[in-house]
């Protein structure tokens, strides 16, 4: 059973459409990877997974007793304060908010999985660091964290890699990876770079205020989109 | 020392006391977060607003805090509402209704009882404004503020730190705006007695502002701003009393000293 399927979704702005017909359906553990020309809809699709966007049409479904918030979500960078007063504890602790359900504060068992998922990230030394005092990878590993802290099954991540050096990109490539094969975690990622989404994911979805293209990698690298977009080299 | 428990022998003093340190917490924990959520506006405008509504309570002869408490309630909601609003912009409605309400406080006022020592309380503060009925409600009211503060904390962190996240993960982010909206609502209006009307929103905005020079996470900035305000109004209540300055007045300058010297000590490391 697929753990999310979205049948023929439409988004508008105050009545201009942005993003029309995105139909598709996505097995448990897949790894997919949304690419597309800034402007083209990616992030506003992940705004409707999310529930913080309404659809203009279409229906989002869940499937595998995923409940839509109990996903795990690691904002586009430019949409975070840069001068918030806040540590790293704080921040990933935070991403147990959805366990809080009637409780009125965090649990032992919120403090031990925020714990835990610093230790998987790397990130358990700078617990007290301040968060805008770390470096751009710092910081997307604490807010991956806290991610991991809000789902045991879905994750969306909107270019977490933007921004960061070479060396900071392939760890947290690399981070994303794991969680996704060691934990079963079904990943959604936007992303700019498609020569490495295509190595990494599972399945592509290339919008263009549409859906232009929906299926594995392996078959989105034999297409023509692809081989437009990829600059002529095939890979 | 004889002269400060001399001071403090006045009833009026320790009504005075008592609901100043409440109420200074109350400011400086809603401060942090209206500070980072870009709110600090809110506290000017609402603190205008409640000059209007006392002074048309005055003018009735209605009792001036169960006529101001509702009203910026309400404002406080719309200015939210306002300022969210991506149509109207949102620093223009505020400057709009604090100017409106200011307006018809001032036409109210001078149709009716004229400037009076009453009215210029509302303007400036007056320590000596507390009537004992007030000084109750006001007790309970900043009770009510700490507390719901204290029970939503990390809601109200989550909130304030990525309200996308918050809403994402299924929290009702439009319930916790509203419920800082209210508490700082509340907590003007009450301020607004002791400091008056045109320097209550330092006492929002001052020791959030000191307590991020100092400390690099939300608790610890939290904890400092309620220090700092506790402070500077004791500090600012004994020299009132001492040198006879306005009060509300002399607890800004010590807020401003405070900053000051934070902020260049923060320059200097
Ligand atoms: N809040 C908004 N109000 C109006 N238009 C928006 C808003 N957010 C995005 N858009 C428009 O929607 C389109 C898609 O944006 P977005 O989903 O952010 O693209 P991407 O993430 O692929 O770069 C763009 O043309 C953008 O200008
Ligand atoms: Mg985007």
């Amino acid at each position: 059973m697929a753990i999310l399927t979205c049948e023929d979704l439409s988004f508008a702005y105050e009545g201009r459409s942005v993003l029309e017909s995105v139909s598709f359906s996505l097995e448990a553990g897949s790894y997919l990877c949304v690419v597309g020309e800034n402007g083209s809809g990616k992030s506003t699709l992940i705004k409707g997974l999310l529930g913080l966007k309404a659809p203009d049409g279409g229906k989002i479904s869940f499937g595998e007793g995923l409940k839509s918030t109990e996903i795990g979500y690691l904002p586009q960078q430019t949409q975070l304060q840069r001068d918030f007063p806040a540590s790293v504890n704080e921040v990933v602790l935070s991403g147990c908010l959805n366990s809080l359900g009637r409780r009125l504060h965090y649990s032992k068992a919120d403090r031990l999985r925020a714990r835990e998922n610093m230790e998987r990230m790397g990130i358990e030394d700078i617990g007290e660091e301040s968060y805008q005092a770390l470096s751009g990878g710092q910081q997307q590993r604490v807010l991956l964290a806290r991610a991991l802290c809000a789902t045991k099954k879905l994750l969306l991540l909107d270019e977490p890699v933007t921004g960061l050096d070479p060396i900071a990109t392939g760890e947290m490539y690399n981070l994303i990876k794991l969680v996704n094969l060691c934990d079963n975690i079904t990943v959604i990622m936007v992303s700019h770079d498609i020569h490495e989404a295509v190595r990494y994911a599972t399945h592509i979805l290339h919008l263009g205020h549409k859906q232009l293209f929906f299926g594995t990698a392996a078959a989105y690298k034999e297409s023509d989109l692809a081989r437009r977009f990829l600059g002529g080299n095939r890979i | 020392m004889t002269e400060i428990i001399n001071m403090l022998s006045y009833h009026f003093m320790q009504r005075a006391l008592i609901v100043g340190v409440l109420v200074s917490l109350c400011a400086a924990l809603l401060g942090v977060s209206l500070v980072l959520k870009r709110y600090s506006m809110i506290g000017d405008g609402l603190s205008h607003v409640g000059f209007g509504a006392l002074a048309i309570a005055s003018a009735l002869n209605l009792a001036p805090l169960a006529v101001a408490v509702p009203t910026v309630i309400v404002a406080a909601v719309l200015l939210l509402r306002l300022s969210r609003n991506s149509r109207v912009k949102g620093d223009a409605a505020i400057a709009i209704i604090s100017s409106s309400a200011l307006a018809i406080g001032v036409i109210s006022v001078s149709l009716t009882t004229g400037m009076n020592t009453e009215v210029s309380s509302y303007m400036f503060g007056s320590i000596l404004s507390l009537s004992r009925s007030d000084a109750v409600l006001s007790v309970l009211l900043s009770a009510a503020v700490l507390l719901l503060f204290v029970l939503f904390y990390p809601r109200i962190f989550a909130v304030t730190f990525d309200e996308n996240f918050s809403r994402a993960t299924g929290t009702r982010t439009g319930v916790y705006n509203t419920l800082l909206a209210v508490l700082t609502a509340v907590t003007v209006v009450l301020g607004m007695r002791m400091m008056g009307a045109l320097l209550i929103s330092s006492l929002i905005i001052f020791p959030a502002l000191s307590a991020m020079r100092l400390c690099r996470s939300f608790k610890a900035v939290i904890l400092s701003a309620a220090i700092i305000s506790v402070l500077c109004f004791l500090a600012g209540v004994m020299a009132s009393y001492f040198l006879e300055t306005p009060t509300g007045a002399s607890i800004v300058v010590a807020n401003l000293l405070v900053f000051a010297i934070l902020s260049l000590a923060g320059k200097r490391t």
